[in-house]
């Protein structure tokens, strides 16, 4: 497991007290798009703190009533599965497809299965 | 077990259509690219909110004013889908931004032709947005993931803009004698830089063939044109106006309209910086920059106030 994620290019905050500088951070926004529904990671934004994030994704994400709810996670929190190994860390269940409905073969009599 | 060249398994991805995220092997190339790309696109999006946002004050109705507000308001969103897909890529924001103010970053050339009358920024909506509508809609299914998702969103807010353009001209058109000659006027000057936004022909496009194996372009500049010319051909009909090319004339054999030659050096020109506009472009987007600067700095400084008092209020919490 790797501790970055979709953006590879993004500086670590700085240490704490250091005298900020550069980019405002970068958060991931999510919207929920209405109720009843998940929310989705709708893309990624800077701001200099979480109201100001969730403000932005509003003004951004949402202009023409796109969501009801928005999550914002500064980037630097998100954990990611790395790209290389995904081979060996999906690989258990490529060989499974016994976990599929369309595995077992039944008489085509048999309704409402 | 040896292992195949990351050159063909990349490729090979590609070929089967599936799309390549921030974390995959790419050749150093394809990054370059899509960030040169990405970031002018961004850029464009950018300085194009300037010469329309001219006409905010001067719009004719409370309606279009509406209308001109949201349209630049849609155009910095989609600089900033643009800017943070190809942050994905390796680049920072702020080493755009600086690329851009410093004069070295290229934008689109169409920005730095003037808005002169209220038709232009229907002639822009209409021949501008138009041209890049057609430019982008097969972005969205560009290899880069990240840049595909950015076109996507583009695309649907885009069509607006183009449809509330050819309604200020549509309008116009069935205006007074003076208004009717504000819309000719308009088109007859935004019509060829529209033409020159698909960039150079194909076989002066050195890029054009690898970015399409790499499945960045779909089409090539030529074919882009092609079918804007004869989409606009028609839709100028509607307008009863004309389009300023004696050469425009349908082909019966080739299925396409014919056209007239593009002058090239005024694009490389405008390309060059040496455009109508391109000192005041740069000029404004650094004052706002400048402008801008204490915001930035306040609310860092506020975020930063909150974070240590609030670390002050619950110093056991870990």
């Amino acid at each position: 497991m790797s501790t970055d994620n979709e953006h590879t290019g993004q500086e670590k905050s700085p240490a704490p007290g250091a005298k900020p500088q550069g980019d405002w951070p970068l958060w991931e926004v999510f919207i929920r798009n209405k109720q009843g529904l998940d929310h989705k990671h709708a893309g990624s934004l800077h701001a200099a703190d979480a109201q100001m994030a969730i403000e932005n994704a509003r003004d951004v994400y949402t202009r023409r009533m796109e969501g009801v709810s928005i999550w914002v996670v500064e980037s630097r929190h998100i954990h990611a599965s790395s790209a290389e190994e995904s081979g060996s860390l999906f690989d258990p269940a490529n060989d499974k497809v016994y976990r599929h409905p369309t595995f077992y073969e039944l008489p085509e009599e048999l309704k409402y299965m | 077990m040896p292992r195949p060249e990351p050159e063909i398994t990349f490729q090979d991805k590609v070929n089967r259509e599936i799309r390549i995220e921030p974390k995959d092997w790419m050749p150093d190339q394809y990054r370059k690219t899509l960030i040169r790309q990405i970031s002018q696109h961004a850029h464009s999006e950018i300085v194009g909110m300037l010469p329309e946002a001219n006409w905010i004050t001067r719009a004719p109705t409370l309606k279009r004013k509406a209308t001109l507000i949201a349209k630049v308001q849609d155009e910095a969103g989609h600089g900033l889908y643009l800017y943070a897909a190809a942050e994905t890529l390796g680049i920072s924001r702020s080493e755009m931004i600086d690329q851009l103010l410093c004069g070295k970053a290229k934008y689109s050339s169409i920005f730095n032709y003037s808005t002169l009358s209220w038709a232009d920024v229907g002639a822009i909506g209409w021949l501008v947005d138009g041209a890049a509508i057609m430019n982008q809609v097969p972005l969205c299914r560009a290899s880069y993931g990240p840049y595909a998702r950015a076109m996507i969103r583009i695309c649907k807010e885009e069509s607006f803009h183009q449809r509330q353009g050819f309604e200020i001209l549509l309008t116009l058109s069935g205006g007074s004698n003076a208004q009717r000659a504000m819309c000719q006027d308009a088109i007859n000057r935004w019509w060829w830089p529209s033409v020159m936004m698909f960039g150079p022909n194909d076989d002066a496009s050195p890029h054009t063939a690898q970015s399409m194996k790499w499945k960045i372009k779909r089409f090539t500049n030529d074919e882009l044109r092609q079918k804007f010319i004869d989409v606009c051909a028609e839709q100028v009909k509607i307008l009863g106006m004309t389009l300023p090319d004696p050469h425009l004339v349908w082909n019966e054999q080739k299925k396409h309209y014919d056209f007239g030659q593009i002058d090239w050096a005024e694009f490389r020109l405008v390309l060059e910086g040496k455009g109508p506009c391109n000192r005041e472009r740069l000029q404004a987007r650094n004052k706002a920059h400048e402008e801008g600067a204490w915001v930035r700095e306040a609310a860092l400084a506020y975020a930063e106030k909150r974070r240590l008092a609030d670390l002050q209020a619950a110093p056991l919490k870990v």
